[in-house]
């Protein structure tokens, strides 16, 4: 069974609308606003600051310590319960993982940098937004780092490859008549953009090699329309600055 | 193609600033491969074939001889631990102290909780450790005033060339004001005088990555207090006075 039109209507390698904001949150040192289609990231970075507890502190270099959180109504479904969860302890660590390798905390040892992305609003793709926050909510605490990273969700129904799924497209046996479990995919993948590594790498479903592969080079064409709207936020937080809105009476 | 920046552009990090390698890479940028890249947000000082990146977010790291502000949190057997606005606390030993202290003496005697100090960076090791001391010439408990948080990048800006803009905003407000390089600013004066000041300084907070501000904060200040400003570059400028 072919999956021919998208069910929102996209091109197949189209991505949800995408706006980012850099500076949001005041009290934090850095954060971050980030939008895929319905779905509503917003991070807050403090640090680096003191480590607590005590034994965790690396002498080494500052940790970087991610909290992914989805609020009670966030979903479209029932209600989230509070808390941590097994996903979003899960969900935390590859996020941690996925933005480790560009941040240098060599200038801080013993520190900690937090980051905390908090998800008002979900629709599929929740920790790829989350990833973009933020990368973008790092740079704006003026961690030193070598790149941002850009997440995004590809897939895969019916033969064909799909960029930046929706709720609906992660479930698609249930709302389009005759595909199957098998014939669907969701692959989240978060990119460094300057050299094309990557960063993080799940994948719900099963594929052959061909499909991933070209599920990849569209992965890495969409990563970089992400990578220039998140350029874009923070350079037009201290555009804004410039004209004396800042926030300030 | 060479450069690919304008001097005082606004950059984030992965943005490329050069594409050959003509160019040194100075403090946030490093190279990949022929590239010159961005790894701190901020904005590109182009001086000659360094470029170099000046931060305009990020937290105070001390350095050895700077002046802070600090907030005595605990008291120590021999000392006083401080908060010096950084990811790190400082210690303020007895010794270092302007007064000579007796060896059982009770410490908040000197100096209690809460109670914020200028003092100066003497020593920073490679793990961070700090210690601060008050021995030299103006440093000093804080008494009376008030304490305002600023970005610490805008600190040379608050200070000025040789103290010039610190010492427009004390022409203006007649309060002594005294800027910690950790960003805490003291100010002490009349109250709607120090509301004037605690302005003024806002105002440099926003706007000073635009070019033309001495002139502009003169302007401001007259306008503001119609007070007649003279502008001088006083000597050498301590960071105290």
């Amino acid at each position: 069974m072919d999956y021919n039109k998208r069910i929102d209507g996209r091109d197949f390698d189209e991505l949800r609308p995408i706006e980012a904001k850099a500076g949001v949150i005041k009290k934090a040192d850095g954060s971050a606003y980030f939008r895929m289609g319905n779905t509503v990231a917003y991070a807050a970075v403090y640090g680096p600051r003191e480590m607590f507890p005590k034994f965790q502190q690396d002498p080494k270099k500052a940790v970087l310590r991610c909290n992914y959180n989805m609020m009670p109504f966030s979903g479209a479904g029932e209600r989230v319960r509070p808390g941590p969860s097994r996903r979003s302890k899960e969900i935390s660590a590859v996020t941690s993982n996925a933005l480790v390798s560009v941040v240098d905390l060599y200038d801080s040892p013993n520190a900690v940098v937090d980051v905390y992305i908090e998800l008002p609003m979900t629709d599929a793709g929740s920790r790829c937004c989350g990833i973009n926050a933020a990368a973008i909510a790092l740079a704006d605490a003026g961690i030193p780092m070598r790149d941002l990273v850009s997440a995004v969700a590809v897939g895969f129904a019916g033969n064909k490859v799909i960029v930046d799924l929706n709720y609906e497209e992660e479930h698609l046996p249930d709302y389009v008549e005759g595909l199957d479990e098998k014939d669907v995919a969701d692959i989240p993948v978060a990119i460094i953009p300057s050299t094309g590594e990557i960063t993080l790498l799940q994948m719900d479903g099963i594929v052959d090699k061909a499909t991933v592969i070209s599920a990849l080079n569209k992965a890495r064409t969409a990563a970089m329309k992400v990578n220039e709207v998140q350029k874009n936020a923070l350079r037009e937080k201290f555009a804004t600055q410039v004209n004396g809105d800042n926030g300030f009476e | 193609m060479g450069l690919l920046v304008k001097d005082k552009q606004v950059v984030v990090p992965g943005d490329v600033l050069a594409d050959d390698l003509g160019f040194i890479p100075g403090f946030g940028t490093y190279r990949n491969n022929n590239n010159l890249v961005c790894s701190r947000l901020g904005l590109v000082n182009v001086e000659g074939k360094v470029l170099k990146i000046i931060p305009l977010s990020g937290k105070y790291l001390p350095r050895r001889n700077d002046i802070v502000i600090a907030r005595v949190f605990d008291i120590l057997m021999a000392g006083w631990r401080v908060d010096i606005n950084s990811p790190y606390s400082a210690v303020l030993s007895s010794k270092e102290t302007a007064e000579y202290i007796e060896r059982n003496d009770d410490l908040s005697k000197h100096f209690d909780l809460d109670e914020y100090l200028v003092c100066k960076v003497t020593n920073v090791t490679s793990q961070n450790l700090i210690d601060v001391s008050t021995r030299d010439q103006g440093l000093r408990k804080l008494r009376g005033g008030r304490i305002i948080r600023v970005n610490t990048h805008k600190v040379p800006r608050i200070i000025g060339k040789k103290g010039s803009m610190v010492s427009m905003i004390k022409q203006a407000s007649n309060c002594r004001i005294i800027v910690g390089q950790n960003g805490l600013v003291w100010i002490d004066g009349e109250p709607d005088k120090e509301n004037i000041a605690v302005n003024a300084i806002r105002k440099i907070e926003v706007e000073s990555h635009m070019s033309g501000l001495t002139d502009r904060m003169k302007t401001y200040l007259e306008e503001t207090t119609g007070v007649k400003i003279s502008l001088s570059e006083g000597g050498d400028y301590n960071g105290l006075q």
